[in-house]
């Protein structure tokens, strides 16, 4: 099961009480046997582990005391509901009286009333999950690792299932760290992203500012769409343009920051592109354009405000502010 | 995607129609039906017709202590060679689908090589072994651990020593293919979850392969009812078992119609086990 085994390289994160903390990347980038590590699961051939200051890098995982939901939620399968999440507290050494009250307490949170005596293979997927992040949370652990709950849910059901987890992780106050390689998931639920790719950290922020101001150029093609156009001294492909603070010698915007015209404008910075293709979405219309020199640059434009007759080989104009780039 | 081809026949990712299904399984079949159930449509005869017609031969089944004793005799062993059998199988499936492989190896080699001894080679081996001049009584002797030989063969203690070791591997494909199907995060999460290697064996591992279980155990007792050359290798002729009693009756006191309805009786009462716990295991949904 854990038989792929990725290197990872000098990762030093601190994650804070209560936060939730989303590892995101490409598969294979190192983000599970991250995930494995801080559970026990997997042990690092260097470096330390602490919890509130003390080390616990040889802690086995059962005596860490976290909560953990598997990928395919690793339900008891010959238990019900509620002795599913009866399971850990049972392990504790619990009263009986104690047990049935947490545990029905566990049920309500998770909004599962009613199917208490019930067996997993009875439940629908989402119903599962739920019993998954009960049983994970019924012993209020102080973290709680999930590693990727929502990838066999379908779309609508995923959007549900991260507002609930965003409400039973309010609810608790427990750390979250989660793993997953779904980008809206992440900036949905995170307090902070950590980026992985190639067993490596490559930035660790919050949503905004990870999509805003992106560490480097992994980064900002990984999460989102991003337009990058190489820079040669102060110009773009022969034109002057103004540019932001920083270092680097690619400007890259986010299409959403760029505008699109039929002419030159008047101000600002712009650039002269080609038509290449263009993709009706609905609400909104993907345009593939290119530089005179061929550079791609994707712009969404809301559907409504289509210069009429757009076709592929229309010259155009497409024009930003300076403070919404960024150089890599 | 169910799909119809020109000429009708319903083509399934999973399936094929069920006329193309019967004539794969025609061989089978014409085999079973020329090979088992008409001579035993024949052996049904002989049971109400021998000596006379009549279901008199079935009362005497039913009623003569010596053959009572002998299915009772035959019950008890077997349940207690099942129960053996599925442990001591169990354990080394265990070792085969959850060891290392060295451990791997070692295991399949330990089931495979009984295979290809024969089932009279084997039970003369455990005569070897066994008996008062055998193997073990006379190093216990030379030893001096044993002041006399133990009684280890020609009683019932010889016949599940070699019944047992003859059908553990029976025990053991159904337990793997139990074991295979478990889970490895399940119990992962029960191990994050603080409990004792203990307590995920007892009540995590061994009920998610409770299905493993009964299969065994149903294939290891129908089996073993119908053992002949064991018990009577073994027995040495003093723990008499149905199927040598039936061998008995129609080779040495010619009385085939007493053998034909004890032969009946067993039939029905395996048939009768069969459909109950098919049921049960339907029941439970597992």
């Amino acid at each position: 099961m854990f038989g792929r085994f990725t290197a990872l390289q000098d990762i030093s994160m601190t994650i804070g009480r209560g936060e939730f903390v989303t590892l995101l990347g490409p598969s294979g980038s190192g983000k599970t046997t991250f995930l494995m590590i801080l559970s026990g699961f997997e042990a690092p051939t260097s470096g330390r582990l602490t919890l509130d200051g003390q080390d616990m890098t040889e802690t086995p995982p059962e005596a860490r005391g976290f909560g953990m939901v598997f990928q395919g939620y690793a339900l008891f399968p010959h238990m019900t509901v509620e002795e599913n999440i009866a399971f850990p507290l049972k392990v504790q050494g619990r009263s009986a009286a104690d047990i049935s009250c947490r545990v029905k307490e566990m049920v309500e949170m998770v909004g599962l009333g009613g199917h208490g005596h019930k067996r997993p293979a009875g439940l629908s997927g989402g119903q599962q999950q739920r019993v998954a992040l009960a049983r994970a949370l019924a012993y209020a652990p102080p973290v709680l690792l999930l590693d990727e709950p929502f990838s066999a849910l379908d779309k609508n059901l995923r959007g549900q299932m991260q507002d609930e987890m965003r409400r039973i992780h309010q609810e608790t106050g427990t750390t979250f760290v989660f793993v997953t390689h779904d980008q809206e998931e992440a900036l949905a639920l995170s307090s902070r992203i950590a980026i992985f790719e190639k067993g490596q950290l490559q930035q660790i922020a919050p949503p905004r500012e990870i999509y805003e101001r992106p560490a480097n150029r992994f980064v900002a093609e990984f999460l989102g769409d991003i337009n990058i156009l190489p820079v040669s001294g102060t110009s773009i492909e022969g034109r002057a343009i103004r540019l932001p603070d920083g270092a680097g010698d690619h400007l890259a915007i986010r299409p959403e920051y760029m505008d699109l015209s039929l002419s030159e404008p008047g101000e600002g910075n712009a650039l002269p592109v080609q038509l290449r293709d263009l993709t009706y979405l609905g609400a909104e219309t993907r345009l593939l354009l290119a530089t005179k020199a061929g550079v791609p640059v994707t712009l969404h434009v809301p559907t409504a405000k289509l210069p009429e007759g757009l076709a592929p080989g229309a010259a155009l104009w497409t024009s930003w502010e300076a403070s919404r780039g960024f150089l890599l | 995607m169910p799909r119809r081809n020109g000429r009708g026949i319903l083509l399934t990712r999973g399936g094929i129609m069920l006329r193309s299904r019967l004539l794969l399984l025609a061989p089978l079949l014409m085999f079973l039906a020329l090979a088992y159930l008409l001579p035993f449509l024949g052996v049904m005869r002989w049971s109400v017709t021998l000596p006379e017609p009549g279901l008199g031969q079935y009362g005497t089944a039913l009623s003569d202590p010596l053959v009572l004793s002998v299915i009772w005799r035959t019950v008890r062993i077997c349940a207690l060679v099942t129960v053996l059998a599925v442990a001591a199988g169990y354990m080394i499936t265990l070792l085969w689908v959850r060891g290392g492989p060295w451990m791997r190896l070692f295991v399949e080699l330990c089931i495979l090589i009984p295979f290809w001894i024969s089932v009279l080679t084997r039970a003369f081996g455990w005569l070897a072994m066994l008996s008062n001049r055998g193997v073990l009584n006379t190093w216990g002797q030379d030893l001096g651990l044993l002041a006399e030989p133990l009684t280890l063969v020609r009683n019932e203690f010889g016949v599940v020593i070699g019944m047992v070791h003859f059908l553990i591997p029976f025990a053991v494909f159904p337990l793997a293919s139990a074991m295979r199907t478990v889970d490895e995060r399940v119990l992962l999460a029960a191990r994050g979850m603080g409990a004792s290697r203990a307590r995920i064996f007892w009540q995590v591992f061994v009920p998610m392969t409770r299905s493993g279980i009964f299969g065994a155990m149903l294939l290891v007792f129908v089996f073993a009812l119908g053992f002949f050359v064991t018990p009577a290798i073994l027995g040495g002729g003093r723990s008499v078992l149905v199927a040598e009693l039936i061998w008995l009756r129609i080779f040495q006191s010619p009385d085939w119609g007493l053998a034909a309805a004890i032969s009946v009786i067993m039939m029905l009462a395996i048939g009768l086990l069969l459909m109950l716990t098919m049921r049960f295991a339907k029941g439970t949904g597992r």
